[in-house]
């Protein structure tokens, strides 16, 4: 009898530990540490583990996105489940998805309805849908409001209007005794920045974006020439020579020490340059990028960042619900709000405690929701590739070691062999 | 007789290997494995995310590699670099070595000032570096401007003429001190029996330096050398901060990292790295058998 009782219990006991063991799991997620994300990060995380109870264990990885990259990709390449959750950037998908979790069997048409359409094809590889939205992100044209009104200018509509008063502003500063004044300042390293500044000329231009929806290259076009003829037209008139070293940071520097008219940044400048510290503050405005002239349109390239889950996590159900939790909208707004990130979620860009926080969310919505997309989801693990070819192009071509047309012919027969014409 | 001191000098070489063993087999899985493995993925083609269905294809990697204009690019740049940066240390080292060596107050706190540069993480330097060199806000153009040197402000690290100039100097600036401390060391162990010779007999200095120092100080300079030229073939960390992937100044080590990491190409890459080693071994086996020809003269 009492032999009987202590095998029950024993055995009680034992369910009750195994039990307790798959209810207290641990998952370990990757977020980035720029300003202000790794705290927002853990805010979200540790309010998310005291509602369920589950351990999350927040993973340091590398600031620069390529040297992320590089570590996801060995991770994920020894199958590791060191990392449930990873943070990634918006031109990986195509690369990665092989390693990802197909989300959509965790969480429901309803949930993924809510963000930008375009992000949700995004971040869908061959009908998985990979990664969900976290903060989106599109280039903008910061100005400097005191100076435009001191010459009666106004905010430019199209790249000729930005030239012509870049240059206007430029030389009566010039004169003035201001003798480092530039007109513009962009991201003309060669780099992934530049791809992302180049793509946003052509596809204001009309001239697409490298890449049509069937995968053809459609780099090579008259509206292409003439925008990459513009652009370079820039060097040394409106742009100093150096801007064709300059990554964000160095523009930021320039125009943040009061030295520029007009810049290409991402959104993240704007808490920046009106920081207590800066010389600038308070005489920053933010437009959306100019159009290409009359026929052309105003755009952005979308960047920004997805959650996904890695195919080798011990709980990929636990991990979705964490994605799910971090992505929904009250976290998306606590973080708008906290950390100026945009969300990904249109109905934000209405809410007025957002709007309070960062105006120009409401006055550039349309530049978020039609960013232009870089075209890695169809060049998929080859579009590193694809971006430096076209890097170094137009790097030639700013820097005048190539005319725009030939440049961009050559592109073409480049990217047409490394996409096996057009079938990637 | 003959029997023990063979049988001595056997137990003595089995001792030997036993203590070199721990060090050799250490040496085999940190570095003779993973370049090993390197040199075999050079035959494949395999890919960083998923190495496990890499493929042999036999040359093609360093067939395509050889006939890559890229690839011939990089390898001129860091010729350039190396035999312009270390010729530069060489000569400015020895003078300030030849200078510390002389006797004079506050010797000790000189030698420990010059060595800043090399203390400072490359990393560090080239980025303060960048900021130093920028057309806009940068301290170079704005002493150059105010001297009267130039017209209008150079961008440096933009211009493919200047771009690597401005790299060799940083590298000068960071290396000197190593290469003035090496010789440093060098001429404290030379035989001072000579130079007080040389200095009854009243003999020119420029003529004891050239006979009697630089003859002296020959081996330390060779290693010295060969040391510095090694580490300048391999350069990475100063091309990457401060022109990134531009060609104009890749290096061999920034385009084997960009077709390893940024496009993933663990096959073509480790091609890249493997033929970095074979150059870099070539450079060395000349080099030794250039300075083994001088010493039997």
């Amino acid at each position: 009898m009492s032999t009987l009782l202590s095998k029950l219990l024993t055995l009680l006991l034992l369910i009750l530990i195994s039990g307790g063991v798959a209810r207290a799991a641990t998952l370990s997620i990757s977020c980035g540490a720029v300003g202000k994300e790794l705290s927002l990060c853990r805010q979200g995380v540790e309010a998310w583990s005291q509602r369920t109870g589950h351990h999350v264990k927040v993973v340091a990885t590398p600031n620069s996105a390529t040297e992320r990259f590089a570590l996801y990709q060995q991770i994920l390449a020894s199958h590791s489940s060191d990392i449930d959750i990873l943070q990634i950037d918006v031109v990986w998908p195509g690369t990665l998805a092989p390693h990802l979790v197909d989300l959509s069997q965790y969480i429901g048409g309803d949930v993924t309805q809510q963000y930008f359409p375009a992000l949700i094809a995004n971040n869908t590889i061959a009908g998985k849908l990979v990664a969900l939205p976290w903060f989106t992100n599109a280039g903008v044209l910061y100005y400097r409001k005191d100076l435009l009104k001191k010459y009666h200018a106004q905010p430019p509509a199209t790249w000729q209007q930005l030239t012509a008063t870049a240059r206007r502003i430029q030389d009566a500063e010039r004169r003035a005794g201001n003798p480092r004044m530039q007109g513009f300042v962009f991201q003309a390293k060669g780099y992934e920045g530049l791809t992302c500044d180049a793509l946003e000329w052509i596809d204001s231009f009309g001239g697409g974006a490298l890449v049509d929806a069937d995968g053809t290259v459609t780099v090579d076009n008259p509206r292409a020439v003439a925008a990459l003829q513009l652009a370079a037209s820039w060097i040394g008139d409106i742009a100093p020579q150096g801007v064709l070293n300059y990554d964000e940071e160095e523009s930021r520097g320039v125009f943040q020490s009061g030295n520029a008219v007009f810049m290409r940044n991402w959104p993240y400048a704007w808490a920046l340059g009106n920081a207590a510290d800066s010389p600038i503050r308070g005489r920053i405005g933010v437009v959306a990028l100019p159009a290409g002239g009359p026929d052309g349109h105003q755009t952005g390239t979308l960047g920004g960042w997805q959650l996904a889950v890695s195919r080798y996590s011990q709980h990929p159900e636990l991990a979705a619900d964490l994605v799910r939790h971090l992505t929904a909208y009250a976290e998306q707004k606590r973080r708008a709000i906290a950390g100026s990130y945009n969300p990904a979620i249109p109905a934000l860009y209405r809410d007025k405690e957002v709007l309070a926080a960062v105006p120009f969310f409401g006055t550039l919505y349309t530049t978020f929701e039609h960013a232009v997309a870089r075209p890695s989801r169809i060049a998929g693990s080859k579009y590193a590739r694809v971006s430096a070819e076209f890097y170094y192009a137009v790097h030639d071509v700013l820097s005048g070691k190539t005319e725009a047309a030939p440049a961009l012919a050559a592109l073409q027969s480049k990217l047409t062999r490394l996409s096996r014409g057009g079938q990637w | 007789m003959r029997a023990r001191t063979s049988r001595l000098t056997h137990q003595r070489v089995r001792a030997a290997w036993l203590f070199l063993a721990p060090v050799l087999l250490v040496l085999a899985l940190v570095a003779g494995w993973p370049l090993l493995k390197t040199i075999a993925y050079g035959f494949t083609d395999a890919s960083l995310i998923d190495p496990a269905s890499a493929k042999f294809v036999g040359f093609d990697n360093f067939s395509y590699l050889l006939l890559d204009a890229n690839w011939w690019a990089a390898v001129w740049n860091t010729v350039v670099f190396a035999v312009v940066s270390v010729a530069l240390e060489t000569a400015l080292g020895l003078i300030i070595a030849l200078a510390l060596n002389a006797q004079f107050p506050g010797r000790g706190g000189l030698r420990a000032a010059i060595l800043i540069p090399w203390a400072i993480p490359t990393v560090v330097s080239a980025q303060m570096w960048s900021w130093m060199f920028n057309d806009v806000f940068g301290v170079i153009n704005h002493i150059l401007l105010a001297l009267g040197l130039i017209a209008q402000p150079i961008a440096w690290l933009a211009s493919p003429d200047t771009a690597l100039l401005a790299i060799i100097l940083v590298d000068v600036w960071k290396t000197t001190p190593f290469m003035a401390l090496l010789l440093l060391a060098g001429l404290q162990m030379l035989p001072q029996e000579c130079f007080e010779s040389a200095r009854v007999d009243g003999v020119h200095p420029l003529k004891v330096f050239l006979r009697v120092t630089l003859p002296l100080l020959k081996p330390a300079l060779m290693v010295a050398v060969i040391f510095r030229l090694l580490d300048a073939l391999r350069m990475f960390d100063l091309v990457y901060v401060m022109s990134g992937n531009s060609r104009d100044t890749m290096s061999m080590s920034v385009y084997a990292r960009q077709q390893l990491i940024d496009f993933g190409d663990l096959g073509f890459g480790s091609a890249a790295a493997t033929l970095i080693f074979a150059i870099i071994a070539l450079f060395t086996v000349v080099y030794l058998t250039v300075a083994r020809v001088g010493r039997e003269d």
